[in-house]
């Protein structure tokens, strides 16, 4: 279930632009890895890459490898869309499709593929979905309701839901509470921290009280200048990036000097 | 750097039973995705097609009714058989534009800055409901009703001003007996274009941006003066090309011009008279049904010169609505 | 505008110099009821002739009197109100007139047999435009079936694949350029197309559905175009993270997301040219019998019925008028009927989209 992610020295541009300079890393399984930085730092772009869904725009591409348990990611024979079925993606705001309800949801990832589903094992995927993100008690009775009538805390969870209904062995999570308001924000990191058990778990913050309360692992991203790529500058057990960096443009991070 | 090891992973995968995430995520281009791809690029690709097909069967069919001996021709040499078309297209079309630009701008002020706000949406769907009239019906409404109303008027313009220098070349007797005149089919020409006017210009006005409106109201200004100072000079692009857009329409339009205008094969500015310049697209309906061999390549013949007078109107009108970012249309 | 150039004649108060509310009704009644008394002194005036001179005599005495109350400024403000307020009921005008004139004229035939007959055999009394509803509802079909997937298709590649490359460029300007095509001019191409393929002077539906298409397709990808444009690129990335191909997040998500506008857009664009008479004169062409087979003889519809029966009265010409007017008033709750449908499909499920 669980996989071991590797980069080796990713670089990402979009045509000309060059985003993102050589990163390596390794990103643990079970575990939460934490990347931060300042806005426009390429800490996106780099989740991103791992499921190849940068390359949504157009000129995208990358050099180097993403390694998902050995496996290269960006080989020639690989496609793109059934990587993203082994690694799921919850984006910044909540985004449940509109035209369908809380159930179909769950299924989207299913039913939209095309897959047949017998009305059983259906049932069963939704609640075990809704109870993997916490959410199961809450919805159960109105699982035939839209989920755009959920509140923003509610349908972030529901694309958790939606995100593990097709068992991926990783979770990538692009800010995935900056839309949310503080308690539902704690909703969702004590699911995050429920996760990992089971996923490798990847988070993008830009709150840095929240990384260093739900990450094992974090990685400091930053740009030398305005116009240059973004770069790894630190990366290492949360508690030691946040307490004893090695790094002073981590330090400054960390303690506000800058952002 | 690290090919050799992609190189070694993909080529011993295969054989390696233990590893199926590498068989779930190889995969070749989807079916459905081809296929949905050539559709679309495939769709896109045919209007150009169509429109190509669409100049190259007027071009082609045209080009008999220039070359051949004018004594072949039904109706005569093409020039001398085109041109009094094309002005009476033309000045109709002029004509037209001078009753709806006004009263259009007007709505579209009416609409944006002077109705409530509630009721403003509700008076933009009346508006646009005259867009909806088919033709046809605007036909029979010019030559049934409004033409005997605007008889009266006609006969009392005449009287007064038929005689006067200048507005005698437009306003000279004899007053035609059923008032279909060509400014009885400009009026309606007017009333089909006025809701495309007006539906652009009302978005421009409304485009606004609300800081010029307060910081001249702040000023001191009245509705009307900060209306001058602010809305107007934003807005004039948008209102030209608007009117360009509507002139084509009126270029255009053909039934209403079949059937509310007692045609000739003139040029004239008078208005009121009973033998009035055709216009092409009106003509080609009216001629169309009894043309035959060459007669039929110079109707389509002038229905190329139409295509490309609203051709060159039309760009003008993209052209000014495109070089103005702020209004795109789309947000 | 400058502070410098206010007038300063009132005193300092900031209600001084003003009009009552009511003063331009007031002002409206006195000066019809004075001009239709002085006119009527020199002989029954029109009533055209009183509104206009009431008109122009209401704005000079408002003007004038606002003038002398509320000063210059003021009675300019005032003025441009009542002219902008006065085109506006001016526009009204021809849509009042013509409604009232096509319902009145159009119920004299309005009946059963209006619905049921055609004008086969039928010289004077009687007869009806049943060949020519279905010639209509036949053609506009045609053109609907051919268009609406070409369109949606052509919208489909400039949102979802091109991006911003040359074709997609060239599409986007070719649309405008189709746009703007006269309704005669589409309708002269598919007669010549179909004259070189099937021989000269030959008549069709399919040749008018073709002429139609010509005029439809630009409207239904602009409106599709738009339509798909308002699909939240997140519903696109959240339909990809789960690993769902690019097409089937098109059809499976992205349509069904723009699923009420691409509809109202299709009923609009129907609206639009059901109404066209010109292209059908020269294509579709008239005849006075049933004919619902699109490929081979002239197919009456309803716009071109129309248009003839008034045009080319026989003797009598009462009943031809009358069946034009009904015709008219059939096309027009067609037409009317359709956009009502579209807009309310619009309003219905707009808002869903929202939050």
């Amino acid at each position: 279930m669980s996989k071991r992610i590797e980069l080796k020295d990713l670089n990402i541009f979009y045509g000309k632009f060059h985003a993102v300079k050589s990163v390596n890393m390794t990103i643990e399984p079970r575990a939460v890895t934490a990347f931060i930085g300042s806005s426009g730092c390429g800490k996106s772009t780099v989740l991103r890459s791992i499921n190849r869904m940068h390359e949504v725009i157009d000129g995208a591409y990358v050099e180097g490898q993403v390694l998902l348990d050995g496996v290269d990611l960006y080989d020639k024979a690989v496609d793109p869309v059934r990587v993203r079925r082994h690694i799921g993606m919850v984006f910044q705001r909540p985004n449940p499709f509109p035209t369908m309800s809380i159930r179909e949801n769950i299924l989207a990832g299913v039913r939209l593929n095309n897959s047949r589903i017998s009305k059983s094992d259906a049932d069963e995927l939704v609640e075990t979905s809704l109870q993997g993100a916490n959410l199961w008690n809450e919805v159960k009775d109105r699982l035939d309701k839209p989920g755009s009538g959920l509140s923003g805390g509610q349908q972030q969870r529901l694309c958790i839901a939606r995100a593990i209904a097709v068992s991926p062995d990783v979770l990538l999570m692009d800010e995935p509470c900056s839309a949310l308001d503080p308690i539902s924000t704690l909703a969702v990191e004590d699911l995050i921290q429920e996760l990992k058990e089971n996923y490798t778990v990847v988070i993008v913050t830009h709150n840095m009280q929240q990384a260093a309360r739900v990450s094992d692992s974090t990685a400091f991203f930053n740009l030398k200048a305005h116009g240059q790529p973004g770069e790894l500058i630190e990366y290492g057990p949360t508690e030691k990036i946040f307490h004893n960096p090695e790094q002073k443009a981590t330090e400054d991070y960390i303690t506000g000097r800058f952002g | 750097m690290a090919s050799t090891e992609t190189g070694a992973t993909s080529e011993s995968l295969p054989q390696d039973p233990t590893n199926d995430l590498q068989s779930t995520i190889h995969g070749k281009a989807r079916l459905g995705d081809k296929v949905f791809r050539n559709l679309s690029t495939g769709s896109g690709t045919l209007i150009l097609v169509i429109l190509a097909a669409v100049a190259t069967f007027l071009v082609g069919l045209s080009i008999p009714a220039l070359t051949a001996d004018p004594e072949e021709l039904q109706y005569g040499a093409f020039w001398a058989y085109a041109l009094p078309f094309a002005f009476g297209t033309v000045w109709a079309s002029f004509l037209s534009m001078l009753f709806a630009v006004p009263v259009a701008i007007g709505i579209a002020l009416f609409i944006s800055h002077y109705a409530p706000r509630r009721l403003a949406q509700g008076l933009g769907y009346v508006i646009d409901l005259l867009a909806a009239v088919p033709s046809v019906v605007f036909g029979l409404w010019g030559i049934n009703t409004l033409a005997p109303l605007v008889r009266p008027l006609y006969v009392w313009l005449a009287d007064n001003f038929g005689d006067l220098p200048v507005l005698g070349w437009f306003f000279a007797g004899p007053v035609s007996g059923t008032g279909r005149t060509i400014l009885t089919a400009a009026m309606v020409l007017a009333v089909m274009v006025l809701p495309i006017i007006t539906a652009i210009s009302r978005e421009v006005f409304l485009q606004t941006p609300r800081l010029h409106e307060e910081a001249s109201l702040a000023l001191g200004a009245t509705r009307w003066e900060m209306i001058r100072q602010a809305v107007l000079p934003f807005g004039t692009p948008g209102v030209v090309s608007a009117c360009m857009l509507g002139l084509g329409r009126a270029l255009g339009e053909t039934m209403a011009i079949a059937m509310v205008l007692s045609p000739a094969s003139v040029i004239s500015f008078e208005l009121l008279t009973p033998s009035n310049p055709n216009t092409i697209a009106g003509n080609i309906a009216l001629a169309f049904p009894e043309a035959f061999g060459l007669g039929v390549n110079q109707l389509i013949a002038t229905g190329l010169v139409l295509f490309v007078i609203t051709l060159a109107v039309n760009m003008t009108a993209r052209w000014i609505l495109a070089s103005r970012k702020e209004f795109s249309g789309a947000n | 505008m400058t502070a410098t150039t206010m007038p300063t004649t009132t005193d300092n108060q900031l209600t001084a110099g003003q009009l009552p509310r009511f003063s331009a009704i007031a002002m409206l009644v006195v000066v019809v009821a004075v001009v239709a008394g002085v006119m009527a002194l020199f002989g029954t005036p029109a009533i055209g002739a009183v509104v206009i001179v009431s008109v122009l005599v209401f704005l000079a005495a408002m003007y004038a009197l606002s003038w002398a109350v509320e000063g210059s400024r003021r009675a300019a403000d005032r003025t441009a109100g009542h002219v902008v307020t006065g085109f506006f009921v001016l526009a009204l005008l021809p849509l009042v007139s013509l409604v009232f004139s096509t319902v009145a004229k159009g119920l004299e035939r309005f009946d059963v047999q209006f619905f049921t007959y055609s004008m086969r055999n039928v010289i004077g009394e009687g007869g009806g435009a049943i060949h020519a509803i279905w010639g209509t509802i036949i053609v506009t079909g045609l053109a609907t079936l051919i268009s609406v997937p070409i369109g949606l298709f052509t919208a489909i590649y400039l949102v979802e694949y091109a991006g911003s490359n040359k074709l997609a460029a060239a599409i986007r300007l070719f649309v405008d350029v189709m746009t703007g095509i006269p309704s005669i001019v589409a309708g002269l191409f598919a007669y010549t197309v179909f004259s070189l393929i099937l021989g000269p002077g030959t008549n069709s539906g399919l040749s008018g559905a073709i002429a139609l298409t010509v005029l439809m397709i630009p409207t239904v990808v602009r409106s599709a175009e738009e339509m798909l444009r308002l699909v939240p690129n997140e519903l696109r990335e959240a339909s990809y993270a789960l690993g769902v191909p690019k097409w089937l997040t098109i059809a499976k998500v992205v349509l069904p997301t723009a699923l009420a506008g691409l509809v109202t857009g299709v009923v609009l664009a129907i609206a639009r040219v059901m109404g066209e008479t010109a292209p059908l004169l020269v294509t579709a062409g008239i005849t006075a019998s049933m004919n619902i087979n699109p490929f081979a003889d002239p197919m009456a519809t309803l716009p071109v019925f129309v248009y003839y029966q008034y045009m080319t009265p026989g003797v009598p010409q009462d009943p031809f008028y009358a069946r034009a007017w009904a015709g008219a008033l059939v096309l027009i709750l067609i037409v009317m009927g359709l956009n009502a449908i579209g807009r309310f499909i619009a309003w219905k499920f707009a808002p869903k989209t929202g939050r």
